[in-house]
C-alpha cells in the first residue's frame, strides 16, 4: 500500500510553467480522476509520479521515501498510455509477459500470471495475436493487462478510453471500477471527460491551467462546485449574477429568496447557480421567477427546455414533462438548490468559510 | 498515354542495365582466344578463385559489421541531442566528397610520415606499418560506409515513437534493456537497409582495396579489374562479375526489408 504525496510540486518546460504549487496526497486504493481540459498538465501530473519527468522544484512522496530523481523503471507504479504504447513487434502475451520477463520471473510464474491477467480483462482467446490484429477496445485490455500484471501498488491511466467508441466506453468504464475494486490499488485516472469523472471516482481532482481548483467527491463538486469553472466543467447549470444582502438570503434581479449558504461580507458580489434538474416549471405567476419556454428537446430520459426570464437570460431546465413551446411559465427551485459561489474564491477559503458558517449557525 | 510515361524509364533501364548484363553473361562464355566454352566457370570453382571469394565476403563482412557498430550507437546518441538533423547532416556531410579524394586522404595519415605515425613518435612509440595492411583497408571503408549504414539506422530509429520507451521503462526495463528488447527489434529494418548498402558495395570494392591494401588483400573486385585491365582476358573478368551480381542478388533477398512495416513504431 503506497500512499503519494506532492508537495508544492512546479513543472516548467523551458520557462514555461506547466504545473503550479500541486499539491496533494493519494491514499492507497482509491480511485481518483484528474480532470481537466486538454493541456491543463494532467500528463504531467501522471509522468511525474510515474518517474518519466522529474520536478522542476517540490517533493514527491512515496510513503515515507522521497521519489524525486528516482526514475521511473525502479518505481512500483505502472502506467496505461494515451495511445496505449503497445509493442508492435511482440504479440498479446509478450507484450503482457514484458515487465516479468524484465523482472527475470521463472517462466511458470509468467505463464501463470499472464493467464491471470488477461482473464481479468477477458481476453484469454486473443492472447497469440498481433497487436495490429486487435481492435481499439481490445488494445485497450492489452494495455490495463500489461500494467496490472506487474502487480503495482499505483495504477495511471492517461485517458484510456478516449480512443473508444461511446458504447465501449461505457463499457469499459464498468470494468474498469470493476477491476479497481478486485484488485484494491489506487488508480489516478486521468480524462477531460466530466461524466467519466462522476461515474468512476472516489475523489476528482480538477485542473485548470497547471493548478488544482478544486478536490472532492464526484457529489461534492458537483453539488458545490468552487466557483464558475468548475460548475461549467461539472455537469450543465445556470449561472446568474446576485448579491448577498445578509447570510441565507440572495437577490438576484432584485428579489430576495431564501438559500442556505452565508458567511460573505455584506452585499457581497456573487454567481448564483442553479443545476437544470433542481429547477421545478410551474403555472405562470406561480413560481419563483417568470419565463418563456423558447425551446424543448427531447433528450430520451428527460426533456431539455430552454427559456428567457424578463430580462432576456436564458436558463435551461431538464424536466420529464414537456412545456409548450412559446407559452409562459414559472420557474420554482428550493432554498437548498441555490448554490453560491464568490468569484475568485479559492479552495483553501472556501472550506474556511463553509467551517465558520456552520459553527456560527450552530 | 500513361504507356507513354514508361518509355524513357525502359529505355534507361535496357540500356544501363539489361545490355550490360547481357553483355557480361555473352563475354563470359569466351575464354581469351574467343572460343565459345565453359572454361572460366571451372576456373572461377578453382581453390583460387573460392580463395578470392571468401576473403571479398570476409572484408565484406568485416567491413559492414564495424560499420555497424559505429553507427548503431551514434544513431541513438543523435537522436538524443536537440539538432539531430544539424548532426546527421555533419555526418553526412563528407559523401559530397569524391571517394578517391578520402581515399588519398587516408594514404596521407597512414603513411610512414603520416599523422599516426608523427603522433606514435611523439609518444615514443615504434613506427607502425598502417599502409598495406588489411587494417588500414577496414578502417577506410568502415569510413567511407559510415554516412550509407547511418541513414537507414537513423531514420528506423528515429520513427520509434518515445511512447515505446516510455512503456519498457514503466515495466521496469534499463537503458540498456529498453535498447535490447525494444528499440533494436523496431529498428530491425534499418538494420537490414543498412546492411544491405554496406555489405554489397563492400564486396566489390577495388579502388581502395589497391591503394589502401597494396596486394595484402585481394578481393572479387580486385580480380575483375586484374582481369579487364592486365590479363584483358575479358571473359574471366566477365564471370567472376556475373558471380558478384549472383552474391548480390542472394544478399538482396536475405536482407529484404517488408516495406509494409519500415515505419514500425506508431501502430
Ligand atoms: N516535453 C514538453 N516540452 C514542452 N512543453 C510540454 C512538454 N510536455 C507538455 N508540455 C506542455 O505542458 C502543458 C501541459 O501538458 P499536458 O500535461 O500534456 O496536458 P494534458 O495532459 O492536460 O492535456 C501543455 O501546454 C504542453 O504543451
Ligand atoms: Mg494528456
Amino acid at each position: 500500500m503506497t500512499t503519494v504525496h506532492l508537495t508544492d510540486v512546479h513543472m516548467q518546460y523551458d520557462g514555461n510553467r506547466v504545473l503550479d504549487k500541486f499539491t496533494y496526497t493519494f491514499e492507497a486504493g482509491k480511485f481518483y480522476t484528474i480532470l481537466g481540459p486538454s493541456g491543463c498538465g494532467k500528463t504531467t501530473v501522471l509522468k511525474l509520479i510515474g518517474g518519466f519527468i522529474h520536478p522542476t522544484d517540490g517533493e514527491i512522496y512515496f510513503n515515507d521515501k522521497k521519489m524525486n530523481g528516482i526514475d521511473a523503471n525502479v518505481r512500483k507504479v505502472n502506467t496505461v498510455f494515451q495511445d496505449y504504447a503497445l509493442f508492435p513487434h511482440l504479440n498479446v502475451y509478450e507484450n503482457i509477459a514484458f515487465g516479468l520477463r524484465i523482472k527475470k520471473v521463472n517462466k511458470q510464474t509468467i505463464e501463470q500470471k499472464v493467464s491471470r491477467a488477461l482473464k481479468l480483462v477477458n481476453l484469454e482467446d486473443f492472447k497469440a495475436r498481433d497487436i495490429q490484429a486487435l481492435s481499439g477496445g481490445q488494445r485497450q485490455r492489452v494495455a490495463i493487462a500489461r500494467a496490472i500484471v506487474n502487480e503495482p501498488s499505483i495504477l495511471l491511466l492517461d485517458e484510456p478510453l478516449s480512443a473508444l467508441d461511446q458504447n465501449l466506453r461505457i463499457d469499459m468504464q464498468y470494468e474498469l471500477k470493476e477491476i479497481q475494486s478486485e484488485l484494491g490499488i489506487t488508480f489516478i485516472f486521468v480524462t477531460h471527460d466530466q461524466e467519466e469523472a462522476l461515474a468512476l471516482s472516489d475523489e476528482i481532482i480538477v485542473m485548470d491551467k497547471g493548478k488544482i481548483v478544486q478536490t472532492g467527491t464526484p457529489k461534492d463538486i458537483y453539488d458545490e462546485p468552487l466557483n464558475r469553472y468548475v460548475a461549467d466543467f461539472i455537469g450543465e447549470s445556470n449561472i446568474v449574477k446576485g448579491t448577498m444582502p445578509e447570510d441565507g438570503v440572495v437577490k438576484i434581479y432584485g428579489k430576495a429568496y431564501e438559500c442556505v449558504d452565508g458567511g460573505f461580507k455584506p452585499n457581497a458580489k456573487v454567481d448564483v447557480m442553479l443545476r437544470p434538474e433542481d429547477i421545478v416549471i410551474k403555472p405562470h405567476n406561480h413560481g419563483k421567477i417568470n419565463v418563456d419556454v423558447d425551446t424543448v428537446l427531447f433528450r430520451g430520459v428527460h426533456y431539455e427546455i430552454s427559456v428567457y426570464d424578463n430580462d432576456g437570460y436564458e436558463w435551461i431546465i431538464h424536466s420529464t414533462v414537456a412545456p409548450t413551446e412559446g407559452q409562459p411559465y414559472s420557474l420554482d427551485f428550493k432554498p437548498e438548490d441555490i448554490h453560491i459561489m464568490l468569484p475568485g474564491e479559492d479552495e483553501e477559503s472556501f472550506d474556511k468559510r463553509i467551517e465558520q458558517y456552520e459553527e456560527q449557525l450552530s | 498515354m500513361r504507356r507513354l510515361l514508361f518509355i524513357p524509364y525502359i529505355v534507361w533501364m535496357g540500356i544501363f542495365v539489361i545490355i550490360p548484363i547481357g553483355l557480361l553473361v555473352g563475354f563470359s562464355f569466351f575464354d581469351i582466344e574467343d572460343n565459345l566454352t565453359f572454361s572460366n566457370y571451372r576456373e572461377f570453382f578453382s581453390w583460387s578463385y573460392l580463395q578470392m571469394s571468401i576473403s571479398s565476403f570476409w572484408y565484406a563482412f568485416l567491413i559492414t559489421a564495424f560499420t555497424l557498430l559505429v553507427c548503431y550507437p551514434l544513431a541513438l546518441i543523435i537522436k538524443q541531442l536537440k539538432l539531430k538533423m544539424f548532426w546527421l547532416f555533419i555526418i553526412i556531410l563528407p559523401t559530397w566528397i569524391n571517394i578517391l579524394l578520402k581515399t588519398y586522404a587516408f594514404i596521407g595519415i597512414f603513411s610512414r610520415e603520416g599523422l599516426v605515425n608523427n603522433l606514435a613518435a611523439q609518444l615514443g612509440l615504434p613506427e607502425l606499418q598502417l599502409l598495406f595492411s588489411d587494417v588500414a583497408f577496414v578502417i577506410v571503408g568502415v569510413y567511407i560506409f559510415i554516412p550509407f549504414m547511418l541513414l537507414p539506422l537513423f531514420n528506423s530509429i528515429n520513427s520509434i515513437d518515445q511512447s515505446m520507451i516510455s512503456a519498457a521503462q514503466d515495466l521496469g526495463a534499463t537503458r540498456m534493456q529498453v535498447i535490447r528488447k525494444v528499440i533494436f527489434p523496431l529498428s530491425i529494418e534499418g538494420v537490414k537497409a543498412g546492411v544491405q548498402v554496406v555489405f554489397i558495395p563492400a564486396l566489390s570494392l577495388f579502388m581502395i582495396t589497391r591503394l589502401i591494401a597494396g596486394n595484402k588483400v585481394v578481393t572479387l573486385g580486385t580480380a575483375i579489374e586484374q582481369q579487364f585491365l592486365t590479363a584483358e582476358n575479358w571473359g574471366m573478368g566477365s564471370t567472376i562479375g556475373v558471380f558478384l551480381i549472383l552474391f548480390m542478388m542472394i544478399i538482396m533477398l536475405f536482407t529484404r526489408t517488408k516495406s509494409k512495416t519500415i515505419g514500425v513504431g506508431r501502430l
